[in-house]
């Protein structure tokens, strides 16, 4: 903001006669403003945005600005020295290096395998400036360039890529101990978590999935153990060899010392891998998340298995339920047919007595008609004829024909009547071609 | 995943931040390395991809593979459907939806009936959830080339997308996993990344920004103040825009077709359109670069090849009325911002359809000579005009990436944002040869609180100077040119010819002095030695004003109070 812009063309000189106090005179006041949506992007709005929220000017802005920068260029200068020295450890021997704890003694203990390499080197500078023994010699100490000596061993395992994993991989204090009964009761996921976290250090494979909350879902969940149960881990243990010795003289001492080494670290591996695994399976053990998908699982698998019996005993039912239906069915058909049987019976028993009846009813009209004889008995001859042309008759008709024949002579008891209605009936009979004029001789 | 309705937030130290530009014909992907802006190439090269999905047999295919099946595969590719995000169906343009997938309506809003599976019917895609997967897909690309999931952008939309249009981008956004650090304008963000790069220098400057895309036009005028950004006036256009470029030259190879082919139209058939569609839009980014280009599709119809050429000028001419109607819209937004051609500093050509080389001649014609024209083929240090926005879009991104989500939202707020504008300029009094003059300090339409210095030379001779700051404003001074004696009457009935020979109006930007506001005096100045004026403007309009002699000490310091 504080750029300048050059103008060419001259100011006017001071008129004649012109004054005013301290030189300055205010005449008008700027006119015309128009309200407008700036848009809030770049740099420079970033700075507008500061200045209108915090409600500085300009010139209390710039200098805010410029304090902030300059104090977190200090802070930063700060912040690695402000672990303090352990008395113990600055009277350290150097030769006794391989127990040192490198971070500590380069003030980085908070960081530890978090430590980036511009960190160290900046701790590195600063122990230096503090620690140099003609420094001390200056300062009328002895000359004592131990610590010295630990700091420049120090900086060089942590500055050696390999031998600084070798250092972290036995570096316990970076360790975070499983909890204990008591802790992992109050948040157990969160207790474990940090266990894992600092494990995690140890995984050839970046982005390792870590313990997650309770809201993990259940492809999450096993997702962390799958991977930690196979977890491949770069840790070594080179840095707790024995002192391999160094000369020539003794060959085949020197080679046991490193075959035995080797074996210490293919030891140190597997129970190192045994003991991940052992941590798994006790964190894997108060799990609940574990406990309640297993839960969950068994209530689908139950609620699946429930379905299926109540599908088959539906379908039983069901089955059931049809084939009692179709034989109630048969059972009825067989039944309507039967009493349709009985029905036919009856119904032709009935016609047979009707028949006869008639039958009955024919013979009687004409023993009414004092069987056509004219006055006194009839004889034996005359009843004889009319019996048998009665019963021509009969034989000529069906059943319909008598039933309406006996309705004709129902209730007639007058002979000539009766003769004229058995005359009409022969005469009907004779027309029709069942009787031949002279089969009957008695009715005409 | 966010939940509906709850905007997803990421920390700021997990963050990793790109810039997104979501556009309706393509999109772009950009992130920053070392605070300068890099455009992401995707998986097949490209910087631009495609705004296209298409489907087969359950396969999702994106960028330029999608954009090849238009042709085969027409009914299940998803194209242009940034525009309908946010919108009713009785609102939406399909226009360019009609040779690929036809937009629906789907329970008052868009929705598009494809197979994207392998097996059973169409599924029914929300434009929303098309959209997701476009954006999964950049978002992807994005996070292959950087090498870390990406987790938040600042995406860029048109100065004219309604809030609900916001909502929905956003939405759809985080639905695909990312944070929506902040929506930019897209002017603004042209802007940003030429204000970003090393070389540029914060001015006072009056800027029109022409993105010309592929289906729509959109200018603006942006008033850059201090490296603060204003929108003065914006205009939109559909129908002077990339596409219409291509249906002149797809109409003019479909003639030079059916002179060859009688009977034969290629316009009427869905598959001959789609091929002749695609090879016009490389002839014409062909003729962007050089100036021929081939034209050859093999059966374009009813199985016959067809080959052509086209040079630059046959196109220029073909396309005229395109072109014309870009030039209208052009001058047409800075009259509606109430400027004038010559109070155009700059002009940033934007979008795709910019790399014509015709547009950035026209705007030479049409803007003075002073005025910059940021566009590849008139200025050679120019960027990318595809890659503005995205590239605008990042370094936004990189800027705010620190900051908690809810920070921004307290920066963005109106409260911020909406503040007054001075309408006049501020400056000083100075002398020249023509007699008092107006030197300007503060520009009209700067937003306020502001501040700036002048260096400005005192007398030869040195002495006590007069500062009179005043107020001015700049006015068109049109000279006409001296008229040609007798000479005019003769040829008025052969218009042509006269029209070419009339000399132009002179036309110059003056400034104008106005009120005088305060005026000061500084003594003794020595021999050759300047004046530093610094004008500091409050929110409240009230004004403070020092002069002193550059290097020398005291100086004078008064306020002049809030109107």
């Amino acid at each position: 903001m504080a750029s300048t812009t050059k103008v060419e063309r001259p100011l006017p000189a001071l008129p004649e006669g012109w004054s005013a106090e301290k030189d300055f005179k205010p005449v008008g006041k700027t006119t015309g403003s128009t309200q407008r949506t700036i848009e809030p992007v770049g740099p420079h709005f970033l700075a507008h945005a500061r200045r209108a929220r915090h409600k500085r000017t300009f010139s209390e802005d710039d200098r805010i600005q410029a304090q902030e920068k300059a104090k977190n260029v200090e802070e930063n200068d700060d912040s690695d020295v402000s672990e303090p020295e352990d008395p113990m450890m600055l009277q350290r021997e150097a030769k006794d290096w391989k127990s040192q704890d490198h971070y500590q003694v380069l003030g980085l203990s908070k960081y530890r395998f978090k430590a980036t390499e511009d960190q160290i080197k900046r701790a590195h500078r600063k122990k230096v400036l503090k620690h140099h023994p003609d420094k001390k010699a200056a300062s009328g100490a002895t000359e004592d360039d131990n610590f010295f000596k630990c700091i420049q061993k120090a900086t060089e395992v942590l500055l050696d890529p390999v031998k600084r994993r070798q250092f972290d991989s036995v570096d316990e204090k970076a360790d975070v101990e499983p909890p204990s009964k008591k802790d992992a009761q109050k948040n157990y996921l969160k207790a474990w978590g940090k266990v894992f976290k600092a494990e995690a250090r140890f995984s050839k494979i970046p982005n390792v999935p870590m313990l997650g909350g309770d809201d993990a879902t259940k492809p999450e969940v096993d997702e962390f153990y799958n991977f930690w149960y196979n977890f491949d881990s770069w840790r070594t243990f080179e840095y707790l060899d024995e002192d391999v010795p160094d000369d020539n003289e003794n060959r085949d001492h020197k080679r046991h010392m490193e075959r035995k080494n080797a074996n210490a670290r293919k030891k140190k591996k597997a129970d190192d891998n045994a003991r991940l695994r052992k941590l798994l399976d006790e964190c894997a053990a108060g799990d609940e998340r574990i406990k309640r998908f297993r839960k969950e699982a068994n209530a689908a698998k139950n609620k699946k298995k429930a379905d299926k019996e109540a599908a088959e005993l539906k379908a039983k039912e069901d089955a059931r339920l049809k084939k009692e239906s179709e034989e109630k069915a048969a059972k009825e058909a067989e039944e309507k047919a039967k009493t349709d049987r009985e029905a036919n019976k009856k119904a032709k028993e009935a016609a047979k007595t009707a028949v006869k009846k008639n039958k009955r009813v024919l013979k009687g009209s004409v023993k009414d008609a004092n069987y056509f004889a004219s006055g006194g008995e009839a004889s034996a001859d005359q009843v004889n004829a009319v019996l048998n042309d009665v019963e021509t008759v009969q034989g000529k008709v069906d059943p319909e024909e008598i039933a309406a024949l006996a309705g004709k002579l129902n209730g007639l008891k007058v002979a000539d009547e009766i003769k004229g209605v058995w005359a009409e009936e022969v005469k009907r009979l004779v027309d029709a071609g069942k009787l031949k004029d002279g089969d009957i001789k008695t009715m005409v | 995943m966010a939940a509906n309705g709850e905007r997803k937030t990421v920390a700021p130290d997990q963050r990793c931040a790109i810039g997104l530009s979501f556009g309706n014909s393509y999109s772009s992907v950009a992130c920053t390395i070392d605070d300068s802006a890099v455009v992401i190439a995707n998986e097949d090269g490209d910087r631009q991809i495609p705004s296209i999905l298409s489907y087969v047999e359950g396969e999702e295919y994106t960028g330029t593979q999608a954009k090849a099946f238009l042709v085969r595969n027409a009914e299940n590719t998803l194209v242009s459907f940034r525009d309908f995000l946010g919108k009713d169906f009785k609102s939406i343009d399909p226009t360019h939806c009609h040779a690929a997938a036809h937009p629906q309506e789907a329970s008052g809003s868009v929705a598009f009936s494809v197979k994207d599976k392998a097996e059973g019917e169409a599924s029914t895609l929300s434009v929303s959830e098309v959209a997701t997967r476009h954006i999964r897909r950049l978002v992807q690309s994005a996070s292959d080339y950087i090498g870390k999931q990406v987790t938040s952008a600042v995406l860029t939309i048109p100065t004219n997308f309604t809030d609900k249009q916001c909502e929905a981008l956003i939405q759809a956004a985080n639905n695909a996993d990312l944070e929506v650090l902040q929506l930019i304008k897209e002017p603004v963000a042209d802007v940003l990344a030429y204000d970003a790069r090393p070389e540029a220098t914060i001015e006072d400057k009056n800027i029109v920004v022409a993105d010309l895309g592929g289906t729509r036009s959109d200018v603006a005028v942006v008033a850059s103040r201090g490296g603060l950004y204003t929108i003065l006036a914006t205009a939109h256009d559909y129908e002077f825009a990339g596409v219409h470029l291509d249906k002149v030259l797809m109409d003019h190879f479909a003639k030079e077709f059916m002179k060859k082919n009688k009977d034969v139209d290629p316009r009427e058939n869905a598959r001959s359109l789609a091929k002749l569609k695609a090879e016009s839009e490389s002839a014409k980014k062909a003729l962007s670069i050089g100036t021929n280009a081939s034209f050859s599709v093999e059966s374009l119809a009813e199985g016959i090849d067809f080959q052509s050429t086209i040079n630059r000028l046959r196109y220029e001419t073909v396309a005229r009325n395109v072109l014309g109607g870009i030039n209208r819209l052009i001058e047409g937004v800075v009259k509606s911002a109430g400027l004038d051609v010559l109070d155009i500093d700059e002009v940033i050509l934007a979008g795709g359809t910019s790399h014509t080389p015709r547009i950035a001649a026209n705007m030479r014609n049409i803007f003075p000579e002073s005025t910059q024209i940021q566009a590849p083929s008139t200025n050679p240090s120019s960027i990318n005009p595809s890659e503005l926005q995205a590239r605008g879009a990042a370094l936004q991104a990189s800027l705010i990436q620190e900051y908690e989500a809810d920070d921004v939202d307290q920066s963005t707020h109106p409260a911020v944002t909406t503040v007054a504008h001075i309408t006049n300029a501020i400056g000083v009094v100075s002398v020249g040869n023509d007699g008092e003059g107006f030197s300007p300090i503060i520009a009209p339409e700067t937003a306020v609180p502001a501040r700036r210095t002048i260096h400005i030379n005192g007398p030869k001779e040195g002495g006590d100077v007069l500062i009179k700051v005043i107020e001015g404003n700049t006015h068109i001074k049109v000279t006409k040119p001296e008229p040609k004696a007798a000479k005019d009457e003769k040829d008025e009935d052969d218009s042509d010819f006269s029209e070419e020979e009339e000399e132009e109006d002179k036309r110059e930007k003056v400034w104008k002095s106005g009120e005088t506001l305060a005026e000061a005096a500084v003594r003794g100045l020595k021999k050759g030695s300047k004046v530093e004026v610094t004008v500091n403007v409050a929110a409240d309009l009230g004004v403070t004003i020092t002069a002193r002699e550059v290097g020398g000490k005291g100086g004078v310091r008064g306020n002049i109070a809030a109107p």
